[in-house]
């Protein structure tokens, strides 16, 4: 399998459960020491084999060959993850439109430069599962996050149109829904009670990868809590503070 | 499943002193430590809190979160040597060695602390009589010094700074990663005895006839009896099961317990604890009971009861665990039971053992050959700690000492005499770490005396 964004706290967790069935692993990542850490990790656990590939997810013109390197040394991609991103920081965006983008870049445009490729490989291999991991964010734009939520959002709706398109060929496309994750790209964001672990969340993608799922919720509890916030009138909802 | 992610203020488990750092700082790559030198404050490596006194808190200073470095390094299979992140836990461990024939060489009585934690306390197990510390295990670390020196420690490679490390409660630097031996298991089952004695002399006879036939030995001790006899209880001892039969076979899950709340502080008093034990002591029919049991609720039966501490109400409790000397340690023992059942403090877990001979290279190690016993107090203000004042002074006379991974209270002078080369190991303090604990035993402007 293939993760891009390797050494996020939450693909790790995932990572770790496929290890221990003896996966073999393709690790994407920008920093090569923290893809040395994860790959070691990664093989103590059970990993049958462990291949890294430096990459900045943004450099679009080189996903192309980072997706083929990565066929090629496997012999083939069973399974993706992409799980790479950034929180962003709303204020720096609001002001700046280089800020906005670069955002869009990398929670957004790069993910769907790599699922451009893939889409054409798995639908050709007629088998296979795209996991890609989106956010609650993009249920609804809110004045707090609203440029990474337009990105994950978009990339939800993009997901949504790919499963369409592959199911045919019976390739299973997963958008996961973290709620809020206690993880390093999260350490500056106060927690309240509804934060959940990485390890949980992991487990959480790793069972809905096996299980083919379309659109999961992790933790669960976010499905209602979501639906509740869809459901509020936007007369109402512009007037909060959220 | 654990969805809930952990707190980051850091309490240590007997919940008393309730004291804050300044600043938590999280780390989570090796390869990404911010300058320890920048700080303002003192720094101590921190990561599940399992510590039970204020050795693992640092008021006003910095708390270095190491529990986000949990990642292997290395295992080699045929030799056993692992090699991981300190943040990684004994539960960890041995969720991945265990069915690959491996077990942990030496473990406390819980499961989830971290190796880096493992080390500092140079922590001990049911089988210290046969294999010493679990810092007799460890064959090399990486240390991590405030003025950005990396340096990997072992017994040839900088070998002061490795004996100071081992038992040097996280006060030499911040340790990234250790390798340490595990050792060889045929499946994952202990075959166990459990023996009922009626008193210390009887616990003393049992123990010198088991010591060298098990692996593993410990007792849980009922101490409010009174009379000649001082205490009675249930020995427990065993090896590993050596049937290859039993290789395949999984032992049950069983789904963990949590206490949700504080309990109020009344529940636990002198009456109910002496209906515990009555009780703990007579669930045993027949004098000697043998059986095969899975390793889990033989080294850690109260990790199935999460948050177990959460029992003391939110005023905290202390552990009080010493050690005195063989020659002795009979009289010594015999008055510190006396004056708890005086006291009139009843201690809820108490556990006796007795430590062998086995040395290990940390030079603050609190292991020493001679009777242990751990006990536990709900924080009951002045009272409690004067009482522990006065045992403090009857283990010091007999010769023995406290257990500086469970304290929060014992004086400067008592540590400085139960830690004689507590002067040698402050040179290799590194001047960016200090602790709670350390700033109050390393007083040096009162008389030592020895």
């Amino acid at each position: 399998m293939m993760i891009v964004g390797a050494t996020s706290a939450i693909a790790h967790e995932t990572a770790k459960c496929f290890a221990k069935d003896g996966a073999e692993f393709f690790l994407v990542a920008r920093s090569p020491q923290k893809l040395a850490d994860i790959g070691n990790d990664l093989k103590v656990r059970g990993a049958q084999r462990i291949e890294t590939y430096v990459l900045d997810v943004t450099e679009l013109e080189r996903h192309q060959e980072m997706i083929e390197t990565a066929i090629t040394t496997l012999d083939g991609l069973d399974m993706v993850l992409i799980a790479h991103g950034t929180l962003g920081d709303q204020q720096k965006c609001q002001r700046s439109v280089a800020e906005t983008l670069k955002e869009f870049t990398t929670n957004c445009t790069s993910v769907i430069s790599l699922l451009t490729i893939l889409a054409d490989y798995f639908e050709q291999q007629k088998r296979g599962c795209i996991t890609v991991i989106s956010s609650v964010a993009g249920d609804r734009g809110r004045q707090s996050n609203y440029v990474y939520g337009a990105a994950k959002g978009a990339l939800s709706v993009f997901l949504q149109g790919l499963r369409n398109r592959l199911s045919k060929s019976g390739v299973a496309v997963v958008t996961v829904k973290p709620g809020l994750i206690d993880t390093p790209m999260t350490a500056a964001v106060k927690k309240g009670l509804l934060a959940a672990s990485a390890k949980g969340v992991g487990e959480g993608i790793y069972r809905a990868m096996k299980s083919r799922k379309e659109v999961v919720y992790l933790p669960w509890f976010w499905r209602p809590i979501m639906l509740i916030i869809r459901t509020i009138p936007e007369p109402v909802f512009k007037r909060l503070s959220m | 499943m654990s969805f809930l992610a952990k707190t980051h203020h850091p309490r240590s488990w007997g919940r008393y002193p309730s004291v804050a750092p300044a600043e938590v700082q999280a780390v989570y790559w090796r390869s990404e430590i911010p300058d320890l030198a920048d700080f303002e404050h003192p720094l101590l490596p921190f990561a599940y809190g399992r510590s039970y006194g204020d050795s693992c808190l640092n008021e006003g200073g910095v708390s270095l979160d190491v529990s986000h470095l949990r990642r292997f390094i290395s295992f080699d299979e045929n030799e056993g040597l692992l090699c991981c992140e300190a943040g990684v836990s004994l539960a960890e461990i041995l969720e991945l060695v265990v069915p690959r024939g491996w077990f942990i060489p030496v473990s406390p009585g819980t499961k989830f602390v971290s190796v880096g934690g493992a080390i500092a306390n140079d922590v001990h197990g049911k089988n210290h009589h046969k294999a010493g510390t679990f810092g007799c295990h460890v064959t090399r670390f990486e240390l991590l010094r405030s003025h950005g020196e990396r340096l990997i420690c072992s017994p040839y490679e900088n070998p002061q700074l490795f004996q100071a490390t081992i038992g040097g409660l996280g006060l030499t630097g911040v340790i990234l990663w250790a390798e340490f031996r595990l050792k060889p298991i045929v499946n994952s089952f202990i075959d166990m005895e459990r023996i009922q004695f009626s008193s210390l002399d009887e616990f003393m006879q049992i123990s010198a006839e088991t010591d060298r036939k098990y692996e593993y030995t410990m007792s849980w001790v009922d101490i409010l009896i009174g009379g000649q006899n001082l205490c009675r209880g249930i020995f427990m001892c065993g090896n590993n099961d050596q049937s290859k039969s039993r290789a395949a076979q999984k032992p049950g899950k069983k789904l963990p317990l949590a206490i949700p709340f504080d309990f109020p502080s009344f529940v636990l008093n002198t009456l109910t604890v002496k209906s515990f034990n009555e009780l703990c002591y007579h669930t045993q029919f027949s004098k000697r009971v043998h059986k095969v049991v899975p390793y889990e609720p033989f080294f850690y039966p109260l990790d199935s009861i999460h948050n177990w501490n959460r029992m003391y109400g939110s005023r905290g409790f202390l552990q009080y665990q010493f050690v005195v000397p063989f020659e002795d340690g009979f009289a010594a023992m015999k008055e510190i039971i006396d004056r708890i059942r005086r006291s009139g403090e009843g201690s809820f877990l108490t556990v006796l053992k007795t430590f062998g001979t086995i040395q290990s290279p940390g030079m603050l190690s609190f292991p020493r050959p001679g009777i242990t016993l751990a006990l536990d107090f709900a924080y009951g203000g002045r009272k409690t700690l004067q009482l522990l004042d006065e045992l403090d002074k009857v283990v010091r006379q007999s010769g023995g000492a406290v257990y500086p991974a469970k304290d929060a209270r014992m004086s400067a002078e008592n540590f400085q005499a139960f830690f004689p080369r507590w002067q040698e190991f402050a040179q290799y303090v590194d001047p960016h770490f200090s602790s709670s604990f350390w700033r109050r035993v390393s007083h040096t402007n009162k008389l030592v005396t020895v």
